[in-house]
């Protein structure tokens, strides 16, 4: 089959590969129908996230048909079923699991004693990952072996199209987890860093979940525009000062809720000094991230306030004002997404038409293509915000 | 053998494996790039370790220090180069031939017995200049964002029923109230499960 294959710091190709197969008696291969490429992705793409491999499929973003079924998958899933899988693989047994905090699941990550040595305790397995996830070969490709995949899919009913229920896989769920987990009041300001594909879900989500004000900061205007159309109202700060304009839009009091939907490659610019020195240790491996977003949520936020950080990070962040943190009495919240907690309630929501997630998609592209497509979406070329892939 | 098939120790034995591989992500600009951001490091570690024989051979003796400096100026330059900010590395490597050759000049005078040797220095920094302002130029020209060519997206608000009617619809959902929305998972047969997928 074909997949898009990491080889290295901004190298993926297109490459045939093997084809994958039943190992465990609860996988199960899927068809690969649609796949995407998320911000995550270019994190790996980046090489900033540890212990990629040359050779490693990416793409964590995917549905499709179910081709075959190993003999422990018990009927909770059947060939022809179509299905959309959560970037977390869930056992749905443990402890955690049966918390409701499926992104860490105890049993899904095969390479558990390298991610106990790691984070301290190992975190669930994610498809096109990290080999601190498990390595698992993801689903840019045209098949797909999932693992647990008695509990690792999402049941999607026929009738609805591919654009509309991908996003269930991953970037739907976490604009909704950011927001849900930010705890909105009807009287709040809720502002979101970063108007990607997971800046834009959680802006929907706020939204959604009753926020007085919705404030998007970015600087792609496109971005922005996108942000605005749904409700947003925008800042761009390469034009305007963040601080200031949050603080006018709230009285000076800050804005209840903070969402960093950007992570750890936050702009580099000399209008943002620490983002140059943070880029220059990430060169020299003094730093892995650039935390620019969480010093300005931190200074931002108002105290007793919420920062709820989907955006991912990879290790260690110097700079972080701990004092300020600790004296204005703020939340945070952060994680992978518990993608299975939210699946239902969202597959209802798509299905009652109260949200779209295909407003995000701008380009489609075959998967071939889809090498090109990390540049175009790395570079913000030609309006991209999400790249929708069809093997 | 090929480091996908070579990182196949790290991998679990039924994974797909690399039978042949396609055209990569890298366009050829970038590539370049990469070349000369190691051909900054090698020759900034030369001037950085063998100052003297440098000075020596092109007839600056006596500037140990100042070959040193510029070979801690090709290493900062390189790795730059090699990052995802590589138009900036690039340019800056255009800036640092520009401040070689102005070196590199008053050595091309008559009364330096090494004249010769300076000016096939000059010459081959010259050469490596044009081709550092053509990687510069592009390397910036790929990653570039058309500025003029920006899509509309105002009429994206992803709510079939506008912004208005979506205003507070799922209010009713608190974070407490998240693991009733939880998918209720099966209790499970941990014995015939296997640990790992
Ligand atoms: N927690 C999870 O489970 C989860 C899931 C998916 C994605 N993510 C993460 O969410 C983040 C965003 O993903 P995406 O797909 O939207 O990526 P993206 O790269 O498309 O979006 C990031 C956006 O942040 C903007 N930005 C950069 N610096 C900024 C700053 N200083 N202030 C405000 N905005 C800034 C960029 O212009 C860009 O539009 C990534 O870190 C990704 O890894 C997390
Ligand atoms: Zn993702
Ligand atoms: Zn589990």
């Amino acid at each position: 089959m074909r997949a898009l294959v990491w080889h290295g710091k901004e190298d993926i190709r297109c490459d045939s590969v093997s084809d994958p197969q039943i190992e465990h008696p609860r996988d199960a291969i899927i068809k690969v129908t649609s796949c995407a490429i998320c911000g995550s992705d270019l994190h790996l793409f980046h090489n900033f996230i540890p212990a990629m491999l040359p050779g490693d499929i990416m793409g964590h973003e995917t549905m499709g048909e179910v081709v075959e079924v190993g003999s422990g998958v018990d009927g909770r899933l059947a060939v022809g079923d179509r299905v959309v899988i959560p970037f977390t693989i869930t056992c749905g047994e443990c402890d955690q699991c049966r918390a409701g905090n499926f992104s860490v699941c105890q049993r899904s990550n095969r390479n558990k004693a390298l991610a106990d040595k790691a984070f301290g305790h190992a975190t669930a397995g994610l498809f096109g990952y990290t080999h601190l996830t498990g390595g698992y070969p993801g689903g840019q490709a045209e098949y797909l072996r999932v693992p647990f995949a008695d509990t690792t899919h999402i049941k999607v009913p026929d009738g609805i199209p591919d654009e509309k229920l991908l996003f269930l896989s991953d970037i739907l769920p976490t604009g909704w987890q950011a927001a849900v987990q930010a705890e909105i009041e009807p009287t709040d300001t809720v502002a979101i860093w970063g108007c990607g594909p997971v800046g834009q879900m959680a802006i929907r989500s706020a939204v959604l979940l009753g926020a007085e004000r919705v404030v998007a900061i970015d600087r792609l205007p496109e971005r922005l525009d996108m942000a605005e159309a749904g409700g947003a109202i925008p800042i761009n700060f390469e034009t305007e000062s963040v601080i200031d304009r949050l603080n006018d839009l709230t009285g000076g009091e800050g804005p209840h809720k903070c969402i960093d939907a950007t992570g750890l490659e936050s702009h580099v610019s000399a209008a943002q000094p620490d983002t140059l020195i943070d880029r220059m240790k990430q060169m020299i491996g003094l730093e892995t991230d650039r935390p620019h977003v969480l010093r300005e949520m931190i200074y931002v936020c108002r105290p007793a306030g919420v920062l709820s950080i989907p955006g991912v990070y990879a290790g260690i962040d110097d700079g972080i004002p701990m004092g300020m943190l600790m004296n204005k009495g703020l939340t945070v919240r952060t994680g992978q997404t518990h993608v299975a907690r939210w699946s239902d309630d969202l597959l209802r929501r798509i299905e009652d038409g109260q949200i779209d997630p295909s407003f995000v998609i701008t380009h489609k592209a075959r998967l071939e293509d889809g090498p090109d497509m990390y540049r175009v979406f790395r570079d913000k070329q030609d309006g991209c915000v999400k790249v929708f892939l069809q093997p | 053998m090929s480091l996908a098939n070579l990182s196949r120790i790290a991998r679990a034995e039924g994974d797909p494996k690399v039978l042949q591989t396609g055209r990569s992500s890298l366009p050829t600009a970038d590539r370049v790039a990469r070349s000369l951001g190691w051909f900054s490091i090698a020759l900034g570690l030369t001037e950085l370790f063998a100052p003297g024989a440098i000075a020596r051979t092109l007839g600056l003796d006596g500037r140990k220090g100042l070959v040193r400096a510029y070979g801690a100026r090709e290493i900062g330059a390189g790795v730059v180069s090699l990052s995802t900010e590589r138009s900036l590395g690039l340019w800056s490597r255009v800036a640092g031939d520009a401040l070689d050759l102005a070196t590199l000049a008053p050595a091309l005078g008559r009364d330096n017995p090494k004249r010769r040797a300076a000016a096939l220095a000059f010459t081959l920094v010259a050469g490596v200049a044009l081709i550092d302002v053509v990687a510069a130029g592009s390397a910036t020209a790929v990653h570039a964002r058309a500025p003029n060519r920006r899509r509309n997206y105002r009429d994206r608000s992803g709510f079939p029923q506008g912004v208005a009617a979506a205003r507070g619809a799922a209010a009713a959902l608190r974070a407490h109230d998240d693991l009733a929305t939880a998918r209720r998972l099966p209790a499970g047969s941990e014995a015939k499960a296997p640990a790992v997928g």
